[in-house]
Order: structure tokens, then sequence, then C-alpha cells
């Protein structure tokens, strides 16, 4: 299946921005965060099509994945 | 020597010193501001008459070696919204009045001659009121510039634009910070009430004052250690905050379907990217400005900044995530640079910036220019600078323009423009808009970190469940971070970091010589919200002013497509504590 992963703040250094993806059906979140070698403990929002996930979500074709680490604002 | 007040009387043009009443003494910040508002101001006076008083307070922790301790509470009522009003700043004020050790500084009364503005002067033995002339009309970079060479590099300035002069309700008042460049005390319309009082500036030199007391130093300096290391290792006010600045919430929000666009039509801007916090990184840091700087001595975590021009010329500091939302996403204007030079402008002739890109975004909705037009958008400020028929309709803020232009979809309540969260996809900040004492004001309980950043836990922004508790219990603690005179994104590590409140705790005991425990600090936050809410009942206002705008609850907001569903009695829980 085709999912977009899409990276933000710090993530994108030495990695990319938004790139379309290949894997295989009942891939979950913690397979594409393993493969990029983010460290769990740095992930903050983890979004598919916008709504908060857990790690152990299963992604479906085409759907967006967004990572960030722990940002804030206000 | 002991805190004291600073009381000024424009009516009769004098000043003196005063007592601390015993009910005040453990009070700051927003907490006292708030406190001699309910006592000393009739709910139901002209915001812009004789009887209002604008208000100054430091917070308690201010002038100590704290990190975080430099925010400025200012109060009076609010001219905008008609409640009471606390809208805190940093720069270098806070620390001038402490180290003076002026607990708080009240202007009341007017003058009787409407033609003369006044500049006041205080230093270790009170206050000088003089004419001013030749500052009049001008605008705060030049007003503080002067100041600066006028009285001394090391005064703390606070100053009204030429939109405060001329008393519109979105004015705001503007501090000095440790650069020369500008601060601002945004929201309510308080520089209107400055303006008013006929008080162009008020510039502070503390040489020689009493500085700042601390009963027990010792105790004070560990807990400061343990709060700045907390801080410092949070990884949002440690990391995140230093290095992209506040304004790496466009694409959060935008991707979390949040970011109200095209005057809250949708969540989601096509020009996310171009005007994000990544973007702005990149391009200070290729155009050598400062992609770090603090607003006040002793802020170490830095999420301002110095944003360029091509040539690496400054254009402006404290470029903040809600003032590019707002001419970005809601005005549709995708060029950054652009909305640098609306966020100078607005410096300098003294708007809030939020409101004015509210104002802006209905002024597009109503036709007077459309929507992206990023020059256009930059003629209306300079007309409200100017004061123009069209200008002073704007100038009084988005609720104004709306009813001008008899148009619906006006983004306000309790007539303050709503910042840069859409309520129907982050409901939680939905229910502080609905009802803070405030107006619309996302600081006043800010639930987007537990809806969306996921700090202090997660209640899913989609639902209505646990939205109202959570604006409750996060406004309750603001109330009381306020009123220590810290920075709110010290809430940050404190809502993951337990050691956080307890520092925070063992330096108002160690500098005060008290005893207070967490749930003292909570009791404070509660009584401030009831001291305001108490305020705004008296001044006329009921349950049924806490409530949003109707086309939330009928325009769904895409992609999640989904409406404000909260109902009136959901809402009014809020207020049963």
């Amino acid at each position: 299946m085709q999912i977009t992963t899409k990276l933000f703040a710090s993530f994108r250094i030495g990695r990319f921005a938004a790139m379309p993806q290949s894997w295989p059906a009942g891939a979950t979140v913690r397979q594409v965060v393993d493969q990029l070698g983010i460290p769990e403990g740095e992930l903050g929002i983890v979004l598919i099509n916008g709504r908060h996930v857990e790690l152990g979500e299963r992604l479906n074709e085409g759907d967006t994945l967004s990572l960030f680490p722990l940002v804030g604002g206000g | 020597m002991a805190e004291r007040i600073l009381r000024v009387n424009m009516t009769t043009l004098s000043g003196a010193f005063e007592e601390v009443p015993a009910p005040w003494v453990g009070l700051g910040g927003r907490a006292l501001t708030s406190a001699i508002v309910a006592k000393e101001v009739p709910p139901t006076c002209d915001p812009l008459g004789k009887h209002n008083k604008l208000i100054f307070a430091p917070g308690l922790l201010a002038g100590t070696p704290c990190a975080q301790s430099g925010r400025l509470s200012a109060g009076a009522k609010s001219p905008l919204t008609g409640t009471i009003k606390e809208s805190n700043a940093g720069g270098t004020a806070a620390q001038n009045l402490a180290r003076l050790q002026i607990k708080a500084l009240i202007i009341e009364g007017m003058p009787t001659d409407d033609s003369q503005f006044y500049g006041l002067r205080i230093n270790k033995d009170g206050v000088e009121i003089a004419e001013e002339q030749a500052l009049v009309g001008k605008g705060n970079y030049e007003v503080i510039s002067t100041l600066m060479q006028r009285l001394g590099q090391k005064i703390g300035v606070l100053t009204i634009g030429p939109v405060g002069e001329m008393r519109m309700s979105a004015a705001n008042i503007s501090v000095r910070d440790p650069d020369g460049n500008i601060r601002s005390h945004g929201r309510g319309g308080l520089g209107a009430v400055m303006g008013s009082k006929k008080v162009k500036f008020i510039a502070i030199d503390d040489a020689n004052g009493p500085g700042v007391a601390i009963a027990d130093p010792e105790k004070f300096r560990s807990a400061a250690k343990t709060f700045a290391k907390a801080i410092l290792e949070h990884p949002v006010s440690g990391e995140g905050l230093p290095t992209y600045g506040t304004n790496v919430l466009v694409n959060v929000l935008n991707e979390a379907g949040g970011l109200p666009t095209r005057n809250f039509r949708t969540g989601q801007f096509e020009g996310h990217d171009k005007i994000s916090g990544e973007t702005m990184r990149e391009t200070i840091v290729k155009r050598g400005g400062k992609p770090k700087h603090g607003c006040h001595a002793g802020c170490i975590i830095q999420c301002s900044q110095q944003y360029v021009d091509e040539k690496g010329e400054y254009i402006t500091s404290g470029f903040e995530y809600e003032t590019i939302w707002g001419f970005g996403a809601n005005c549709c204007i995708d060029e950054l640079d652009t909305i640098a030079y609306a966020d100078r402008m607005m410096d300098d002739i003294g708007i809030d910036s939020i409101e004015a890109a509210v104002i802006i975004g209905v002024a597009m909705e109503a036709g007077i220019i459309q929507f992206g037009d990023g020059p256009g958008t930059l003629g209306l400020l300079k007309e409200i600078g100017q004061g123009t028929p069209l200008g002073r309709i704007l100038g009084n803020g988005a609720a104004s323009v709306g009813k001008a232009y008899g148009i619906t979809r006006v983004p306000v309540v309790k007539g303050q423009g709503i910042p840069a969260y859409d309520p129907r996809s982050v409901k939680g900040i939905g229910v502080t808009y609905a009802t803070s004492t405030q107006g619309a004001d996302h600081t006043a309980g800010y639930a987007v970190a537990t809806n969306i950043l996921k700090v202090g836990g997660f209640v899913d922004p989609l639902k209505n469940d646990g939205q109202v508790e959570l604006s409750r219990n996060l406004q309750i603690a603001t109330a009381a971070i306020d009123s220590t005179g810290l920075c709110l994104f010290v809430a940050f590590p404190a809502l993951d970091i337990p050691e956080t409140l307890v520092a925070i705790i063992d330096m108002l005991n160690a500098k005060y010589s008290l005893s207070l425990t967490g749930d003292d600090v909570i009791g404070l936050g509660k009584q401030v919200l009831k001291t305001e809410h108490a305020f705004n009942n008296a001044a006329g206002f009921t349950k049924h002013d806490d409530r949003l705008p109707e086309f939330f609850a009928e325009d769904p907001c895409a992609p999640h497509n989904v409406t404000w569903t909260m109902s009136d009695e959901e809402i009014d829980e809020f207020w049963n504590f």
C-alpha cells in the first residue's frame, strides 16, 4: 500500500519533509518510525490523517502519517 | 524597605507612594491588578472615563534571580470587552519596578484638558509628571529610542503609539525589551485606557533603588536552580521553543486541522509551509538574523527571535505564531516578509497583533480588500495608525468591523478576537474562549497543550468529553502563574515534571518567608478567577455571554468537518468550583 509520511521540526534534519512510501498491508506506525530511526522517546505528536493515534495503529492505503517531536508554543 | 504602591492621579497631576494594604500583601501580577480593579473601579463605569484605573504590577517573583520571572501584568476595565482585563508582557519594566520595591502602579483620574499629553518619570523618590510635546503622535520605536537618549540606556519604558493616543479599543501598550525593541501588553485595548489618561509614556529609572529583598537567599538559590534545570530538561521549553519559536505551531495545527483559515472557514491552509516555523528558522539563519532571543533578562527559554530582511537588516522581533497565523492562514497571505512588516508596523503604531489579524480577516470577509492581499493589508494597518474614518472602525476591533459592515462571520467572544486555534477542532480551547473572564484568549487556559501537543496528558480535541474540566484546571493554574510573574511557558515543564511546581512554591516561600503549599497556589488561582468573574457579573455580563459565535455551531470545519457542539449546560459547568 502507498502512504505519505510527513516529518516536522527537528525530524526533518537528515531526513525529508514529505515522502510517499510503499508499505505492506497492515504495517503499523511503529514500523515506520523504527525504519526512520526516530527514537520513540522523542516522539511528541503522531497523527494519521490529522487524528492523534498510538504507535500500534495500523496504516491503510492512502493514509498520511505526520510525525512531530515534542514541541509547543502559544 | 517594604514594598509599596505608587498611585498617580492624572486629574490633579500628582503622585505618591502608599503602604500596601494588608489584603494585597501576598498578591502580585494578575492577582494584584485584578484585586485592585475589583476594589477600586466601578464595574459599570465607562472604560475610557475618569473612573477607570490602569494598574501595572510585577509578579511575586519579579526582579529575583528566578528564570522566566520578568512578566509585567497590566489591568483595567477593558474598552474592547467591557470586562475586567489582565494582559501581561515581557520586557524590562517588571524588573525595573521590582527594584524600586513598587508592587503596583495605579494610574487614576484624567486631566480636564484633553489636548495635552504627559510623560511619567518614575524613580526611587516617586513620580514626576511633565507635559510632553515632542513624542506625541510618534510610533513606539521612536518613543523608546528617544527616551533612552533623554533619560539613559537602562530605563524601562511603557508607551502607547498613535492608536492608543486615539483611544481605539484594540490599542496595546508597548514595553521596551532588553535590546531597545518592543514587547506588548497586547490584548483588550489597555493602550486606549492609557491614552484616555493622557499618558504617552512611563519611564522607569531604578538607579539607586532599594533593590529586591529575598528572606532566605540560600533556599531561594537552590529552588531557582531546580526550576531552571526542569525548564532546560523539558523538550518543549528546552529545545522546541528556542529552536523554532512559537511558530512551530503553524504546521502542527495545520496537520491537526485546527489552523483557522480564511476567516475561520477551514482548518488547513495551502500556504502553510511558506509561513511555518521551520521555514522561518531557515530564513532567519540564512539571512543572518537571530533565531533565538529572550524578551527579558533571565529568560532561558528564548522563544523570541529577530527577523531580518534579505540584507540582514532588522524588521521585527517577538514574531509569534498567533501573529503569523493571523495574517498568514487567517488572511491567506503566504509571505513571511509581508507578515513581518505588518508585525513591525503594529508594534510601532501600537495595536494588538492578534486583534488586528482578526480585524483584517473580517475586513476581507466584508470585501474591503481581498483575501491574500498583502499590500492591501499593510495599507489598512496604515489607515489605522493615521486614524482615518475607516482606520477607526478597524482599530476598534473585529466586532466593530463586523457591525459596521453587517456580517455575521465575526470570530469574537465578549468582543475580543478569537486567536489561532479553531474551537471546532480543538474543543478544549473553545471552552476557554467561551468562559474566560478576559474574552476569547488562548493564554487563559491553554488546552491546546493537552488536546494537540500531548503535554500534561491527552484529551481528544475532537470530542467534548473532559474539555470543561481541562479548561477549568488550566485556567486556575494559569491565573496563579500569571500572579507570580513567570512566563506561561513554564507550564510545559510544570505539566510533566513535578519538581517544577515544588520549586516555584519554594521560591515564593523563600522570598517572602511564607509556608505556602500547592493547595494555596491553586487557591490563589481560584480566587483570581472568582474575583474577575464577580466584576464581570457586576458589569452586566451573564452566563449567556459565555458563548461562541453562532457560525461555529453551524458551519463544519474541514478536514474533520466538525462543528461546535458543546451545550450551554455543559459550558456553564465551568464555574462550578
